[in-house]
């Protein structure tokens, strides 16, 4: 599934919201999931799953082509851990 | 925004907020839209959106685990796993921190 059929799928469903309202409504859940990444917060939707991010320490990395070493700085990056019940919907078959 | 936990409730009140749909609506599309997400993923689909990551299905394989409290060996079944992406645009948010 890609963003425009989840947006499909939610228009279908709603038919009294105008398809960019809709879109406008995707948008929103998504950015503000970001906005709290990027502000250092975390983001719990319980039984779909939690995202929140760790600090990654500067490390020496390697060109793989060239082999040359690169210093890559410290960074924090986005992580996300799955709910119970997700997991173990994924499991029932 | 304040750094601490982002839940269904800050996320609905935003779309009410923005998009002037009631507090119920509001909150019914957040539902909406994570169901969407975990009836795609548990039809075996991942998830893609643009901007934001993709969600991806692993079948692992069965494998022997370890209780770590007393050490005893015990099988871990076969199982699907789902794991998350971040887009190239929210990870470099997330490393500027805007």
């Amino acid at each position: 599934m890609i963003r425009s059929e989840l947006v499909q799928m939610l228009a279908d469903d709603n038919t009294d919201l105008r398809h960019a309202e809709v879109e406008q409504i995707v948008d929103i859940f998504f950015e503000d999931i970001i906005a709290q990444l990027a502000a250092g917060g975390r983001v719990e939707l319980r039984g779909f799953g939690a995202f929140s991010t760790r600090d990654r320490k500067a490390r020496v990395g390697r060109n793989p082509r060239t082999g040359e070493s690169v210093d890559v700085p410290a960074k924090r990056v986005p992580f996300f851990k799955a709910g119970k019940a997700m997991r173990e919907r994924l499991n029932v078959s | 925004m304040s750094t601490g936990t982002l839940t269904r409730a800050d996320l609905s009140d935003s779309i009410h907020r923005k998009v002037g749909l009631s507090k119920a609506e509001a909150s019914d599309m957040v539902e909406h839209i994570l169901a969407c997400m975990c009836g795609a993923l548990s039809d075996g689909e991942q998830v893609k959106l643009s901007g934001f990551g993709t969600f991806l299905l692993r079948d692992k394989g069965e494998r022997i685990g370890r209780n770590p409290k007393t050490g005893v060996e015990v099988p871990i079944t076969p199982r699907r796993v789902m794991t998350f992406r971040a887009s190239q645009a929210m990870r470099e948010r997330i490393a500027q921190g805007n």
